[in-house]
C-alpha cells in the first residue's frame, strides 16, 4: 500500500540503523561499549511502542540507545474514577453506551464494559463518534452516551460529534469526555526528579492535528531534543536517528522527520473545533497522578452534552489493584517485564492494569512480541 | 487508537452539512470525514483517524523523505561502516 510499504523496506531500515551506529560516539571508547548511561529516547505513543516490538527496531539500534516508552496510551491513562462512571452510565436500562473498542476490556474497579454487557447493558463498540451520533439519531427513545476518551489525536472526532449533535438538535446525545494532552505530560516526565527521559520522538498524529509549536519551548526549558516521528519502521529509526544526531551535538531542537504528514502549524480546522468545544482542565492520569491543566473537558455552552451532568455518576471510590505497576510503566521509569506480575496473574486475557489491554499499552506488547524471552 | 492509517480519497459527498469520503485502503473501503481536510480532492491521500481525516499527506514530502533515506544508504555502500562499529546488526527473522 502506499505510504506504507516503502517505509518498510528492510535493506535501507538495516542502512539507516547502520548510520544510527555511527553516528553513535559513546560506544567507541576504547573500542568497548561504554559503560555511560545510554542515551535514553522516549517515543510518547503506545502505537510506536507497538511498531517498535513488533518490527524489532530495538534490537536494531546499538546499546547505547535506550527506547523509553511512554504514557501515549489513552485506554492507559484514562483514569479509573472515569471508567468507574461508564460502567455507572452504561448499566442503566435507559443508555446505549458507546465506546472504542479498546475500551470495553479495561478493568475498573473489579469489572469492565464487558461485564456490564453480559450482564444485560447495551454497550456497542464504534469505530467513529459520528457512528455514535447514528446510533442517537435511530434509537429516540434511548440515551446514547460516547466515551469521549484519546489525546490530541480523537480530539477532532469527539469535538465534531457534539457540534454535530448540536446542530442536529439531538437531545438524547452525551459524551463521558476523558481528554488528556501531550505537552502537559512532556512537562510532568522531564520535570520529575527521577526523571531518566533525555529526548522525546514526538507522537507523529497529535502532531499530525495540533502541529509542533508548543514544543520548542518545553526542548529549550529542559533541554530536551524532540523529533516529530511517524509509525513506518523507517520513520521511526528516521526518528531515532535525528534525536542521537541532536544528542550528540548537544543540541534541543524540534525537528520534524515525519513531514509528510506534519507541519509546522498543525491542522487549523480541526484545532479551531478543538478550541470551540473544549478548554483545558486539571485531570488524573490512570497510575500517574494529577496533572495541571493536562485534559480537555467540554466548554459551558457544550454542558448539555455532558454525561457527567446528564447522570448522577459522583463519588465513586475506585480501586486499583495492589499488584499493578502501570504507573511506574507509564513515566518509562519500570519495563513491563520488571513486573512480578507480568504474564502471570496479568496477561491479556486477564489484565490487572491498562497497559496489558490496550493495542497501545506496553505491557501489551511486551507480552504479545517477547513472549519467548518472559514464559 | 494513535495508529492513523493513510488511505486515498476516491469519492467526496456530504451528509447532513458535513463533507464526507469514501477512502480506499489498499482494496477495503471505508466512510470517512473530510471535514478537517477541506482542500482534499478525489485522488489524494490522507491520514484517517477514528473515522476523521486529520492530514492530507504531502507526495513532495513523503518522495523527499525516501531521497534523503536513499542518500544514506548510498553514503553508507561507498564507505562502509566505521571501524569498531558493531557488524552483527541484522533484522531479526520474525
Amino acid at each position: 500500500m502506499k505510504y506504507v510499504d516503502e517505509y518498510r523496506d528492510a535493506d535501507l531500515a538495516r542502512k539507516t540503523a547502520a548510520e544510527i551506529q555511527r553516528v553513535v560516539t559513546r560506544a567507541k571508547k576504547d573500542g568497548r561499549v561504554s559503560e555511560d548511561r545510554p542515551w535514553t529516547i522516549m517515543e510518547i505513543c503506545g502505537g510506536q511502542t507497538h511498531a517498535i516490538m513488533h518490527f524489532g527496531i530495538d534490537q536494531l539500534l546499538p546499546l547505547e540507545i535506550e527506547l523509553v516508552h511512554g504514557p501515549g496510551c489513552p485506554v492507559c491513562v484514562t483514569p479509573l474514577e472515569q471508567i468507574d462512571k461508564a460502567l455507572a452510565i452504561a448499566s442503566r436500562p435507559d443508555v446505549i453506551f458507546t465506546s472504542y473498542g479498546d475500551m470495553l476490556r479495561v478493568p475498573g474497579s473489579g469489572r469492565d464494559l464487558f461485564t456490564v454487557r453480559a450482564a444485560g447493558g447495551d454497550v456497542r463498540v464504534v469505530y467513529s463518534p459520528l457512528d455514535a451520533l447514528k446510533i442517537a439519531q435511530n434509537n429516540p427513545d434511548k440515551q446514547v452516551v460516547f466515551f469521549a476518551i484519546g489525546f490530541e489525536t480523537t480530539a477532532p472526532a469527539n469535538a465534531m460529534s457534539v457540534v454535530q449533535a448540536k446542530a442536529l438538535g439531538l437531545t438524547n446525545f452525551s459524551i463521558l469526555v476523558s481528554h488528556v494532552r501531550v505537552p502537559p505530560a512532556m512537562h510532568a516526565i522531564l520535570g520529575s526528579p527521577t526523571n531518566r527521559v533525555q529526548s522525546f520522538l514526538a507522537a507523529g498524529h497529535v502532531c499530525a492535528v495540533m502541529g509542533y509549536w508548543e514544543y520548542p519551548e518545553i526542548a529549550e526549558q529542559y533541554h530536551a531534543p524532540m523529533v516529530v516521528t511517524g509509525f513506518e519502521p523507517l520513520d521511526i529509526l528516521q526518528g531515532v536517528l535525528q534525536t542521537v544526531q541532536q544528542l550528540e551535538a548537544g543540541e534541543a531542537e524540534v525537528s520534524n522527520a515525519y513531514q509528510r504528514a506534519v507541519t509546522f502549524e498543525g491542522n487549523k480546522p480541526a484545532q479551531a473545533v478543538i478550541e470551540r468545544v473544549f478548554q483545558e482542565c486539571d485531570r488524573k492520569w490512570r497510575g500517574i497522578g494529577t496533572i495541571p491543566l493536562s485534559g480537555w473537558c467540554l466548554r459551558p455552552e457544550f454542558a448539555e452534552f455532558d454525561a457527567e451532568n446528564r447522570f448522577d455518576v459522583e463519588a465513586i471510590q475506585p480501586e486499583e489493584s495492589p499488584l499493578c505497576i502501570a504507573g511506574l510503566v507509564l513515566q518509562g521509569l519500570k519495563k513491563p517485564d520488571e513486573c512480578p506480575a507480568f504474564g502471570k496473574e496479568c496477561t491479556p486475557e486477564h489484565p490487572l492494569g491498562a497497559t496489558m489491554v490496550s493495542g497501545e499499552g506496553a505491557c501489551a506488547a511486551y507480552y504479545r512480541y517477547k513472549r519467548d524471552a518472559v514464559l | 487508537m494513535c495508529l492513523g492509517v493513510p488511505g486515498k480519497v476516491i469519492e467526496i459527498y456530504d451528509t447532513e452539512g458535513l463533507k464526507m469520503g469514501k477512502i480506499d485502503f489498499g482494496g477495503v473501503v471505508r466512510e470517512a470525514c473530510l471535514a478537517y481536510v477541506p482542500e482534499i480532492e478525489v485522488g489524494d491521500y490522507t491520514v484517517i483517524h477514528v473515522g476523521f481525516a486529520i492530514s492530507q499527506l504531502s507526495e513532495d514530502e513523503a518522495q523527499a523523505t525516501l531521497e534523503i533515506l536513499n542518500e544514506l544508504a548510498d553514503l553508507q555502500e561507498e564507505f562502509g561502516p566505521e571501524p569498531g562499529a558493531d557488524p552483527g546488526q541484522t533484522l531479526p527473522s520474525t
